[in-house]
């Protein structure tokens, strides 16, 4: 009886210091979502005055990019996918680990075989668990990244595709280095803090988002964002807008410049969303955490008390029977 | 007096946007000077520069650019830094340390090296 209490008495002691964990991730969580949310919020001007500057420099430049070419026959596609460096937050990893799986079965069957690139500790280990090569990974930035994190991923990337242009058949091209034809990005994308769904979006060969409202002449205005991957077109039109735009240096080279470091800007804004949907899912899976500790402990403590009112009077009972024998056993004699 | 709307936005923040009546900026091909009414330009920003904004309230507003674009309309200068920093955010001290400690022998030194000068560089242009 006294060893059930005692038992009872430990797991509310240790359901209560769980709880006190799965609390405060919580409310660190719930801080790290505005914060996430507001650094979308700061990059977004960048992003949409990149855009702007690339539809007028398009309507300028020749637009033989190899970033902007689709390749005759693509064999190698790279894949970069976003996870967390943190379990604690529900399905999220799981999920983009799963539309990833998802992404590469598809480009195999288009006859491209995936390399992957991770982002997160979650994504590398399971990757390794399974023993499958990954080429690259960066970790320990998942929840705030920086430019500069999505810069190092993007230069990394940037070469392997441009190292890709001269591959011939299954081996390296001259530069003695197999590249990739393609670039995919498999993150999360957050669309308000109740649904958060995975993304597969293809970066290069690159579809840039035309801004339609300043060139009204350069049409059309695509908008691909949602579009399925493989139904990205090599949308080059050059026709329209005679520009008066003067370049510094001549386009071409300004082109040239210009779009690593829009991927660059593309995948610092698909980290930020990342980390604003990793704290969403981690807030959402630390409350229920908290919801069904508060309820083990209320359980708990009813057995406790159950258990402790039933010694007490097994305890009175073995009393007043020990005095009732007592009782009788003076005054037989 | 003309003015014009300057924007100057790195890629994690719009750092300063306002009115400005004059910018100073270095492209990869040279210096430019820019006033309202300015023919449209596209152009590359030297890897490290400084860029010099007079605002029309009389002040003027001195940037460490490092890298990045400028593209100036009739009344619009909007400016792509992939890194910038305000002069009164410099730490001085942190530069010069890094300037010591930057070697011009590589390439990455250099860069180190030419970051940390324009960094200096932009702190005294404010100061005097």
């Amino acid at each position: 009886m006294a060893a059930q209490i005692r038992v009872l008495r430990r797991r509310i002691k240790s359901t209560q210091s769980i709880k006190k964990i799965t609390r405060s991730q919580e409310l660190i969580a719930t801080s790290r979502i505005a914060k996430a949310r507001a650094r979308v919020d700061e990059a977004r001007p960048y992003a949409e005055e990149m855009t702007r500057t690339l539809s007028e420099l398009a309507s300028n430049s020749a637009l033989d990019h190899p970033l902007l070419v689709e390749r005759e026959e693509p064999k190698r596609a790279a894949v970069l996918v976003v996870t967390s460096d943190r379990g604690q937050c529900g399905g999220y990893n799981a999920n983009v680990l799963k539309e990833a799986e998802r992404l590469q079965e598809l480009l195999r069957e288009q006859g491209k075989e995936p390399v992957l690139y991770v982002i997160g500790r979650k994504g590398v280990s399971y990757y390794r668990f399974r023993k499958r090569e990954v080429e690259e990974s960066w970790t320990g930035f998942s929840e705030q990244p920086s430019y500069e994190h999505a810069a190092e991923a993007a230069r990394t990337l940037v070469a392997a595709f441009m190292a890709g242009v001269d591959d011939s058949g299954d081996g390296a091209g001259e530069d003695g280095v197999q590249g990739v034809d393609e670039l995919h990005l498999v993150y999360t994308s957050f669309k308000n803090m109740i649904t958060q769904t995975p993304q597969a979006r293809r970066m290069a060969p690159l579809e840039v988002e035309y801004s339609g409202g300043i060139s009204a002449a350069a049409e059309p205005a695509t908008d691909t964002e949602d579009e399925e991957q493989q139904n990205y077109p090599s949308e080059t039109d050059t026709k329209g807008l005679q520009s008066i735009y003067e370049f510094e240096p001549d386009p071409d080279t300004l082109f040239d410049a210009l779009l690593p470091k829009y991927i660059g800007a593309r995948l610092y804004a698909a980290l930020l969303e990342s980390a604003a949907s990793e704290s969403a899912n981690r807030q959402r899976a630390m409350k229920a955490a908290t919801d069904n500790a508060n309820e083990l402990i209320r359980t708990l403590t009813l057995e406790a008390n159950q258990a402790r009112q039933a010694q007490i009077t097994q305890e009175i009972s073995e009393i007043v029977g020990g005095v009732d024998a007592l009782a009788t056993a003076g005054s037989e004699s | 007096m003309a003015e014009m709307t300057v924007d100057l936005m790195s890629v994690e923040r719009r750092l300063w946007s306002g009115e400005a009546s004059f910018v100073l900026a270095r492209t990869t091909v040279g210096q430019v000077g820019i006033m309202p009414g300015h023919q449209p330009l596209l152009g590359q920003m030297e890897e490290a520069g400084v860029v010099r904004i007079d605002g029309t309230d009389g002040n003027s507003i001195t940037v460490a650019v490092h890298g990045g674009f400028l593209s100036v309309s009739a009344e619009r200068v909007s400016i792509l830094a992939e890194y910038a920093e305000m002069s009164d955010e410099i730490d001085t001290d942190r530069a010069r340390k890094a300037l010591d400690r930057a070697d011009g022998s590589d390439e990455e030194g250099a860069a180190a090296r030419a970051r940390a000068e324009v960094r200096l560089k932009a702190a005294e242009a404010s100061s005097r």
